[in-house]
């Protein structure tokens, strides 16, 4: 069971509260698992990159938004999407590249998104997207809108020059942002220790004049309540922060690796002993918030969500061949100059493209 | 019509559309009180403010990102790389992240945002600072990237790029800052995409070419007119989307065609529309299309190399006197 904090922050907390927030993790846990299962079926392709183990940093912080704040993550985003709200089954249908998916098709598991929800993506390159977040704030503010951007990244990210830069521009122009950092302690093989001249990543905050906190990523309360304080400092004051929780990934980089060549088993143990889903099951039926029976019907809804999911996935069309020219330009007066230059066109290669083996 | 400076029709484009709309602001590195490095931005700063006038830090990478960001929330910015040789180290904004948005999610968000980047070279400004990198741009889905050769057509379609509501690279060349001609007093005045214009007219070959490269073509034309030849000079003005339409009618008339550019030949503008007179005026052409570009060097400091190394007057004159021997024109 959990430090005198974690019991401090459980006092107050409500049985809907309580509910909600171990069924999104519970969701994740599960969706993340069956869609390991999908991969393997050769359902869906590409990288993907699964969040097992990270569950309590994903909810807490984004349970944390307020209507208005915009999300940002990296390409381990299935859980974001999911804890954002974003249908399960839009979120598998992407997945299997299909066009009810949420970027019909177009993205995959990398490049969920969620623009009613306000969530902004699931971004590649490591690092990239911080930037990006950074100017999604700096809109915030210029347009005087009282919200605040969460800004997910890996520790991966924190070595790379546009982390530097995001930072800096967040503090110099003091916009309403959290950077959050979920420390899974390895980008790809490699571990923060190798790759981080200051492993306590929160740390680097200080460089910046910024705010900077740690707190355990398995703990879904200390992440929240963290993260509602720094995003209301962000919101009222415009104090950008740095927010590091620490978490684990009980699987590998992503479905093609192991996990295994540059961890011990005993090392991958000793984080599922901390489990954070288990954990907070145990601290919400101790404390009378969600019984035992009521926590087992959370894990049968989100199973059989899932399983419908997987489901209507499965039944849903591709997207159609003769969208694939859709979406690379907003107007379609472009689009027409474009289409003059395909195959087949007046200035484009000879022959049809609906001729061309797929 | 009033004659101004190709910088100054920059200037009030900029100006007509901070006014015009609330969500345009500009962003980059000294275009404040400083005015820009090439005082584009002059006055600006005192009119509209640090907030709609924004001075960064010297983080290409960050603030072109963040013009992403803010484009994607719905406001409008135009960014300044202070030169096209500083967009570089952006790259990845501009090519992983601006052009690929609206599609690869699936069409539910743009970025409706202005890279304005100055190029070129002339000035002994040497090898990292004098290249004409449009051409790698061009080649790149999600982007549209324009290169005006006139005042009229800078003040036109940079009014144009900032109510584009896609990503648009906008290239400037430093050594026309100061050529000047007129442009429209209407503030509603633009420049539409994707169209070439015939700036010249003439019936004995073609020289096609973009930005600066118009202005030494159309001098080129005027040498040529002493010995009775007339050539046609299309200004490409946008290179994506291309205007093939345009310069394969020209070709069709005048059966001889000269690419000029200030890049490199190899892989280029040039390169690309090679191709596509190839395409569609096999049977119209009486020789190979010719290319004219930089020296294949990276640009040396000595003027005398320096020139050497550049497409001047001489070198697209001479490509054109070439090629109509080969004609058995001359």
């Amino acid at each position: 069971m959990g430090s005198p904090a974690e019991t401090d922050l459980a006092v107050g907390l409500d049985a809907a509260t309580a509910r909600r927030l171990f069924k999104q993790m519970a969701l994740i846990r599960r969706f993340e698992e069956r869609t390991e299962e999908q991969y393997t079926r050769a359902r869906i392709g590409g990288y993907c990159h699964l969040a097992i183990g990270e569950e309590a940093s994903s909810v807490g912080a984004i349970d944390a938004l307020a209507a208005g704040d915009c999300l940002f993550a990296s390409y381990r985003d299935h859980a974001t999407a999911l804890a954002v709200g974003s249908p399960a089954a839009a979120v598998m249908a992407e997945l299997f590249g299909k066009e009810t998916g949420v970027a019909h098709g177009r993205g995959g598991s990398m490049h969920l998104l969620d623009v009613e929800r306000r969530f902004f993506g699931g971004w590649g390159i490591v690092g990239a997207h911080l930037p990006i977040a950074a100017g999604a704030a700096l809109a915030l503010d210029q347009t005087g809108r009282p919200n605040a951007v969460l800004c997910q990244f890996g520790d991966g990210a924190v070595a790379t020059g546009a982390f530097h830069e995001a930072m800096n521009l967040a503090a110099v122009w003091h916009l309403p942002i959290v950077f959050h950092v979920i420390n899974n302690l390895y980008g790809m093989g490699t571990s923060v220790e190798q790759s981080s001249a200051e492993p306590e990543l929160w740390k680097r905050a200080a460089a910046y004049r910024m705010h900077g906190e740690r707190v355990d990523g398995n703990d879904v309360l200390a992440v929240r309540e963290a993260a509602g304080r720094l995003l209301e400092l962000a919101r009222h004051d415009h104090q950008p922060a740095l927010l590091e929780t620490i978490t684990y990934r009980y699987r590998g980089h992503s479905v093609a690796d192991a996990g295994k060549a540059y961890r011990t088993k005993e090392e991958i143990q000793s984080w599922r002993e901390r489990d954070p889903i288990t954990r907070f099951g145990l601290l919400i039926s101790e404390r009378g918030l969600v019984s035992a029976a009521e926590i087992e019907t959370v894990w049968q809804e989100v199973a059989s969500e899932v399983s419908e999911a997987i489901d209507q996935a499965l039944a849903a069309a591709p997207p159609p061949r003769e969208s694939l020219y859709d979406h690379v330009y907003g107007d379609p007066a472009t689009g027409e100059q474009f289409s003059r230059m395909r195959a087949g066109a007046p200035f484009g290669e000879r022959g049809e493209e609906a001729s061309w083996p797929t | 019509m009033a004659d101004v400076t190709y910088r100054e029709a920059l200037r009030r484009a900029l100006d007509d559309e901070l006014d015009r709309d609330e969500s345009v602001f500009l962003m980059g590195e000294e275009i404040g009180r400083f005015e820009g490095s090439y005082k584009v931005t002059a006055g600006l700063w005192d009119k509209y403010g640090p907030t709609r006038v924004r001075e960064t830090p010297i983080s290409e990478e960050g603030f072109v990102g963040a013009g992403i960001g803010a484009a994607m929330m719905g406001l409008r910015p135009v960014v300044e790389v202070m030169t096209i040789n500083f967009i570089l180290v952006a790259m990845d904004q501009v090519i992983n992240h601006a052009a690929k948005i609206r599609y690869m999610f699936g069409g539910s968000v743009g970025v409706p945002m202005v890279i304005r980047a100055p190029g070129g070279a002339g000035a002994q400004l040497t090898a990292q600072h004098s290249q004409s990198l449009e051409g790698w741009f061009a080649g790149c889905p999600g982007l549209k990237v324009v290169a005006p050769a006139t005042p009229a057509d800078a003040y036109g379609m940079l009014k144009t790029a900032i109510r584009d509501d896609d990503p648009v690279l906008f290239c400037e060349n430093l050594v026309m800052y100061n050529v000047t001609g007129s442009i429209p007093d209407d503030p509603g005045f633009t420049v539409p995409f994707g169209r070439a214009q015939v700036i010249r007219e003439g019936t004995d070959l073609t020289l096609v070419a973009h930005s600066y490269a118009v202005q030494r073509a159309l001098r080129v034309a005027d040498r040529l007119a002493q010995d009775g030849i007339a050539a046609e000079v299309v200004d490409l003005r946008s290179l994506r989307p291309l205007d093939v339409d345009t310069v394969a009618e020209s070709v069709r008339k005048t059966n001889r065609v000269v690419v000029a550019e200030e890049g490199w030949s190899t892989f280029g503008v040039g390169a690309e529309l090679a191709a596509r007179i190839s395409h569609v005026c096999f049977d119209d052409l009486d020789a190979p299309v010719e290319r004219v570009g930089s020296a294949e060097v990276p640009m040396p400091y000595s003027k005398p190399l320096e020139r050497a190394a550049l497409p001047l007057e001489s070198k697209i004159e001479a490509a054109a006197r070439n090629l109509l021997v080969e004609c058995g024109v001359l």
